[in-house]
């Protein structure tokens, strides 16, 4: 089973009135641990409502959202016998009192939501704080942590960032467009998030800023083992730093597999208004003057290794 | 002086320091023309000059050196009047980042009708300015819709319609793809690509998206306040290692021609700018290759 589950998940904004929209429609779907999702999707497709349902800052109309199996909105008075049954409590049960107990539950429910760290788009226009180390010690400092843990990791965070860490005394508005938008996932990371979901991460930046950004979320995911999602408009970006895809469409969802899988679906994506990332098109324009080149091709690395030994084999040496 | 609708030498803007911050130069001696007609694409990284550049064409921005004049007005002196400044401004449209930011009225025609309204333009030619701006961003369907429930390409179409809407000869992009999706920026484009061709309008797009750049009949590209290099999008895009040195890349077609011809495969460099034209590349000395072993 995934990390994150969608079981028959729907969204309806303002349910009821003239101005009723559904925004996901019946999407289920499971997204793995330990690796990096992306979700395409045309403007409108529903991805930034599925990114807000993931750390449960709405719940859905109808359906369930599971993270490691348990239902994300539960009540406590839901989730109880699911919890009581765990090895944990059964122990505690016979020895500890049933007020510790439920207290011990109660900071669980309420840890729950710190397992997934949501960065929404444009999150520099969120940064506040006088300094960069003050808004990136703001998560883990309402998390509860001592002073020694929250420095921790905010120069934990400060290096997945790659910026130096002379800009934590530096005020967060001294710096650049794409430094900001930085240290505002660093300031997620900091909470060290076992799901960290990010809407249009490097929207709006320029090649190298982009880059920087991606660059830091792999370097989160790589070293922590947690499971990321991304959504991107950017197709080239998908097929360099994501494992698998979901592509929705409509509030549906229309496809869900490894990248591989995704973009050597051609001529679904071309159906939902996405753009195919350019290296696809070509190849696809040599297959149709004859060359014989694989599928699933969507990369750049890849299309040159494939066509260096078309030309060696096609010529002997080069 | 230079016939150029835009005509540049030695261009220099500093941005003041305020209370006691150091001065920081954003353009240190831009030299360029642009035709009239023209439709020109500006690239540079976050931070290179490029909005600075594009905020002192219509004067948002005053110059601190060097010459500038756009569609025969001297910028330079700092002796424009407030007809002058006007009639610049009327002559010379610009489209920024934000649709958000850029709309101002309730109803899309209202906002459509802003400019030419504050111009002075009486009724009838109003609303048939309107209603042809609207036609021309392919927008008349949504004349008395309001604008906020409009998609971010739409707000931008509605933006591109109210400059248009005061007939300017020259409209300046300033990163007006950059917060839209795919669907957005084709459509945007498109309406650019249209009013270029069709109407002759010169376009200044600033963009650091290179696949937005390689539709422009030339690109110049701007680093440290300076230009770095300009020419056609083949030309440019042919010089990788220089563009990279400066943070941008080419578009992966062209990235792909200059991984193969490292590796000793013989490729050209014509018509490298476009998908068709690289592919073309590939399939020319990939036939040698079979000629040779045949």
């Amino acid at each position: 089973m995934g990390k994150i589950v969608l079981d028959h998940v729907s969204y309806i904004y303002n349910a009821g009135t003239p101005f009723e929209k559904k925004a996901l429609d019946d999407v289920s779907l499971s997204i793995k641990a330990n690796c990096i999702t992306g979700v395409i999707g045309h403007t409108g497709s529903g991805k930034s409502t599925m990114m807000m349902l993931l750390n449960g800052l709405s719940a859905p109309t109808s359906g369930k959202i599971l993270l490691d199996g348990y239902n994300i909105n539960a009540t406590l008075k839901e989730i109880l016998p699911e919890w009581l049954k765990l090895p944990e409590y059964a122990n505690m049960r016979k020895s500890t009192a049933k007020k510790e107990i439920k207290a011990e539950l109660l900071k669980r429910k309420k840890t729950l939501c710190f397992r997934v760290g949501l960065v929404m788009q444009y999150p520099e226009y969120q940064l506040f704080e006088e300094t960069v180390y003050k808004d990136i010690a703001y998560g883990p400092k309402n998390m509860g942590l001592s002073d020694e843990e929250i420095k921790e990791r905010v120069y934990e965070a400060i290096r997945f960032s790659g910026l130096d860490q002379s800009v934590l005394q530096k005020s967060p508005f001294d710096l650049s467009g794409g430094q900001k938008r930085r240290v505002a996932i660093a300031g997620v990371i900091a909470m060290r998030p076992e799901v960290l979901v990010l809407d249009e991460p490097a929207a709006g930046l320029d090649p190298r800023g982009r880059e920087q950004i991606l660059e830091e979320v792999r370097n989160y995911q790589k070293a922590t083992g947690s499971t990321v999602i991304m959504v991107s408009h950017s197709m080239e970006d998908m097929a360099e730093y994501c494992q698998n895809m979901i592509v929705l469409a409509h509030s549906e969802l229309i496809a869900q597999g490894s990248t591989q899988e995704v973009f050597s679906n051609v001529s679904l994506l071309e159906g939902t208004g996405l753009d195919i990332p350019q290296i696809t098109q070509l190849i696809q324009c040599l297959k149709a003057r004859g060359m014989d080149l694989p599928d699933d091709i969507y990369t750049v690395d890849r299309a040159a290794q494939l066509l260096k030994d078309l030309y060696r084999k096609n010529k002997g040496t080069i | 002086m230079s016939n150029a609708f835009i005509h540049a030498e030695n261009l220099a803007f500093t941005y003041k320091g305020s209370g006691g911050a150091e001065d920081i130069p954003a353009l240190k001696g831009i030299t360029l023309d642009i035709q009239k007609g023209e439709f020109v694409a500006v690239l540079g990284h976050n931070g290179s000059g490029k909005s600075t550049f594009a905020k002192l064409l219509n004067l948002i921005l005053e110059p601190t050196g060097g010459t500038l004049s756009v569609a025969g007005f001297d910028l330079s002196k700092g002796d424009l009047t407030e007809e002058d400044l006007i009639a610049l401004r009327r002559r010379v449209g610009m489209v920024f980042q934000n649709p958000d930011n850029q709309l101002v009225a309730t109803i899309v025609e209202d906002d459509v009708a802003f400019g030419p309204e504050n111009l002075g333009v009486p009724m009838p030619e109003l609303r048939e300015r309107v209603e042809n701006a609207l036609s021309a961003v392919g927008m008349s369907e949504y004349a008395s819709s309001e604008p906020h429930h409009l998609s971010g390409g739409q707000k931008q179409r509605i933006a591109i319609a109210g400059i248009l809407a005061m007939k300017p000869e020259c409209v300046i992009f300033d990163e007006a793809t950059a917060m839209l999706d795919p669907v957005g920026r084709k459509e945007v484009l498109d309406t650019i690509r249209r009013l270029n061709r069709e109407d002759g309008m010169t376009v200044v797009h600033i963009t650091h998206y290179m696949n937005e750049a390689a539709l422009a009949d030339r690109i110049i590209v701007i680093n440290d306040g300076t230009v770095l290099m300009q020419g056609t999008p083949d030309e440019v895009f042919s010089k990788r290692n220089e563009l990279r040195a400066v943070g941008l890349e080419v578009p992966q077609c062209a990235e792909l021609i200059h991984r193969l011809r490292e590796s000793g495969i013989p490729l050209g460099n014509d018509n490298i700018s476009s998908v068709a034209g690289c592919a073309e590349l590939i399939l020319k000395s990939f036939a040698k290759g079979d000629a040779a072993n045949g």
